[in-house]
């Protein structure tokens, strides 16, 4: 079974490196994580890094419920594809 | 350098930022084009937040992060420039100011006083974003002919820099369309290898624009120095996406596939790119291949290398100057006030001894003592044209408040005048600015009925003129009505009911205490005080203010100040015992006094010149002597003759302000130490030529 971590508030440069530590930990825990981003405020070039970089160490994690900042970012960059995700 | 140094510089530099800001905004708002004033504002903005980052200022950056985020919006296109943001963002500018101010004064930005009115501004700031304005449909028919090509890797410290990346994405599109679009993660580490300040991402970019190659290239303008960035225009031949393909850090393949995932080249180009690469083995940079196969327009190279001179002249104008602390340039300026005393001090010995040597090496001195002065002075001279750019913005917000649609002319903006003197004539002139907003200008019905544009015009024009500056502050407007002044002054008990007074003499009544002739008070002039004010702000300047209207066309208000307030070329006079100086500037010619003891003035050549007897004016002892000279002064365009007994020339003047107990004494304007040590009194020509004027008047009025 999976289990989640759910990232809310922004998800820029301001929090990266708090969430990078809290991503690593999840990620160590359950490596096939599914990160909700359904409460992600703002979401910028740092935030994408993040997630690309989370994907590199666990490449089974999902990006799950992403909200309308997500999903405006994965448009612009057609990243939506590129990690597995309900939306 | 130090903290506060550090501090100060920022303080500085933050205000210049806001000053660029403010005239983007007020330029944006008569623009119809407003996209090229939106970088100016996202850098002014950008730059602020990220220096009060550096210290510490969270309050400072946490208000512009706001501002920046909108600009950033507008600059992709998210959200219009429209009239309602520029003015949310004057005040958001005004409010940045203030808290600058607060640094500068050495309070802590976040404290409540600011903090209420910035979350309220920021509040209107978040509105703004989230309203979506329009999108216009960016550049219309679109065809494969308009592919371009983006190969973009955005340097390490973009995101310290407190760049997005995808904001410049967001402005691209306004440009066009992005086709197909790679993100490339090849280059991210692993998330617990991972410096998230680090920036790493890469796009490659499938974009369809009409635009052309600097265009797309300005879009990177703020990260050019840290991305690697690379164009090919459409229908780009096969041989450069090779050069391409090599020239990124990616395995050949790699890119390869990423550009025709883009759509930009297809499959079977790329394997026989890939294959002629291989045979021919060659390493040519990219840009050589351009340039050698003809593909880059001349237009860019050129474009390109203008750009580059530009920088580079910029760079080097910077490096040429100096900032240099105020204080530090008036302590100078009194120190070469004290050279010039102690010069002619050792220039009257010299003299004295008849030493001829001695007098030579001394007219040597006092030849290099006046050009340190001119230097030294030359220092504090300042263009008079920012601070008419500051009027932009009165002009803005009172024609706001009033309702009126006033635009603001402005010349003779490179017109230098003393700092001191720039500093202390703002207050007067915005006075004067307002006033001719408020009384000079008519509403619109009226400037309709009088067959007038809609927009009225203020004007501000500086010229220098024989040793002074002049600045003229004018509108074109309804004019005064003069009859309506007259009666005023008649009713105030100013002038005797009856007299005859030329129009100047009339206008010169509305710069008289308690003198005020709008039936209406408004908040903003019209309360009875300030021209008063206006008028002895410019007289302690040693400056005058005069008035001219002609009714229905408008009113001119002309200042004239002395270009400098502390050391001037004097000419001596001496009557008795006393001396004194005129500016030199002032000085028209000498001559030989004809007049009998009747009348106060002369026939200079045909023209009646009245003139003024110094030893009766100051009731100095002593007769007059048997040969008397007057010297001819010019002043705004009146001349006047002072009879004296001796002229003892030309001489430096270091004007020392006269004690305030001397205040109310009228024809002086200040003193200076002579050579010897004595006293000179520095006569004011303005006020000698008003009081010649007042006492000619009964006599024409006789004849």
């Amino acid at each position: 079974m999976s289990g989640a971590f759910a990232i809310e508030g922004e998800l820029t440069i301001y929090r990266a490196e708090e969430l990078q530590a809290a991503l690593g930990e999840a990620l160590a825990r359950d490596p096939a994580l599914q990160i909700d981003l359904s409460h992600v405020t703002e979401f910028d070039g740092a935030g994408v890094q993040l997630l690309l970089a989370a994907r590199k160490a666990a490449p089974r994690l999902a990006v799950v419920r992403p909200s309308p900042a997500v999903l405006e970012v994965f448009e612009l960059l057609d990243l939506a594809g590129q990690f597995r995700s309900d939306a | 350098m130090n903290l506060d140094q550090a501090l100060h510089t920022f303080v500085i530099e933050s205000r210049e930022l806001l000053e660029d800001m403010e005239a983007a905004l007020l330029a944006a708002r008569g623009a119809s084009e407003r996209s090229e004033f939106v970088n100016a504002l996202f850098r002014a903005a950008h730059t602020i937040k990220g220096s009060a980052g550096l210290f510490g200022l969270d309050a400072v950056v946490a208000f512009t992060h706001v501002a920046e985020s909108l600009l950033d919006k507008v600059r992709a296109g998210a959200v219009a420039l429209d009239d309602e943001l520029v003015e949310l963002l004057l005040q958001c500018h005004d409010h940045l100011g203030a808290l600058i101010d607060a640094v500068d004064g050495g309070d802590d930005p976040s404290d409540a006083r600011w903090a209420a009115p910035g979350a309220s501004l920021a509040a209107h700031l978040r509105a703004r974003m989230g309203q979506p304005a329009p999108r216009e449909e960016a550049l219309a028919a679109v065809s494969p002919a308009n592919h371009w090509h983006l190969s973009l890797r955005f340097g390490q410290n973009v995101l310290r820099n407190g760049m997005d990346p995808l904001a410049f994405l967001r402005y691209l599109r306004t440009l066009g369309t992005i086709r197909h679009i790679v993100t490339l993660p090849d280059a991210v580490p692993a998330l617990d290898a991972l410096d998230p300040t680090a920036c790493h991402l890469g796009f490659e970019i499938g974009f369809e624009s009409a635009a052309d190659k600097e265009a797309i290239e300005q879009v990177f303008e703020f990260v050019l120095d840290d991305c690697v960035l690379r164009i090919l225009p459409p229908n780009a031949r096969v041989s450069e996406y090779t050069e391409l393909i090599h020239a990124m850090p990616e395995e050949p393949a790699r890119v390869g596939e990423m550009l025709v995932r883009c759509g930009s080249i297809t499959e079977r180009e790329l394997k026989a790119a890939l294959a002629a690469q291989q045979a021919a083995g060659t390493s040519a940079p990219i840009g050589q291949v351009l340039v050698e196969l003809g593909r880059v327009q001349p237009a860019v190279v050129d474009a390109a290398l203008a750009k580059q001179q530009r920088v580079r002249e910029l760079k080097a104008q910077e490096s040429r100057s100096v900032r240099v602390d105020a204080d530090k340039l008036d302590r100078l300026i009194d120190l070469v006030g004290e050279l010039i005393i102690a010069a002619a001090g050792a220039h009257t010995l010299a003299r004295r001894t008849r030493n001829v040597e001695l007098m030579e090496r001394n007219e040597t001195l006092s030849d290099l003592v006046e050009r340190v002065r001119d230097s030294a002075l030359q220092l504090r001279m300042v263009k008079i044209g920012a601070t008419f750019t500051r009027f932009e913005r009165v002009v803005h917000d009172v024609a706001r408040e009033l309702g009126k649609d006033i635009a603001l002319a402005v010349s003779g903006e490179d017109t230098e005048l003393d700092k001191t003197v720039v500093e202390k004539i703002g207050d007067p002139l915005t006075h004067l600015v307002r006033n001719a907003m408020d009384h000079g200008i008519e509403p619109a019905d009226v400037r309709a009925a009088r067959g007038k544009p809609a927009q009225g015009t203020v004007r501000l024009n500086a010229y220098h003129d024989s040793g002074s500056i002049v600045i003229e502050v004018s509108d074109d407007g309804g004019g005064i009505d003069r009859e309506r002044v007259l009666a005023k002054a008649v009713e105030r008990g100013l002038v005797e009911a009856g007299r005859q007074l030329t129009d100047s003499e009339v206008f010169a009544l509305l710069f008289e205490p308690g003198f005020s002739t709008a039936s209406q008070v408004t908040n903003l002039s019209g309360r009875g005080v300030g021209m008063d004010v206006v008028k002895r702000n410019i007289a302690a300047l040693r400056g005058s203010v005069d008035m001219a209207s002609r009714p229905g066309a408008g009113t001119t208000v002309t200042v004239r100040l002395p270009l400098t307030l502390a050391i001037i070329n004097g000419f001596q006079l001496a009557v008795g015992k006393s001396v004194f100086v005129v500016p030199l500037e002032m000085v028209e010619e000498c001559v030989t006094c004809t007049a009998d003891g009747e009348h106060d003035y002369i026939d200079l050549r045909g023209h009646v010149l009245p003139f003024i007897r110094l030893r009766e004016l100051f009731a100095l002892p002593g007769t007059r002597g048997a040969r008397e000279n007057i010297v001819v002064v010019r002043h705004g365009g009146c001349r006047i003759g002072l009879v004296v007994d001796t002229l003892l020339g030309e001489a430096q003047t270091v004007i020392k302000p006269l004690a305030p107990m001397f205040a109310r004494v009228r024809g002086i304007s200040g003193s200076s130490i002579l050579g010897n040590g004595d006293v000179a009194l520095i006569l004011d020509v303005p006020a000698l030529m008003q009081q010649a004027g007042a006492r000619a008047r009964p006599a024409h009025a006789a004849a």
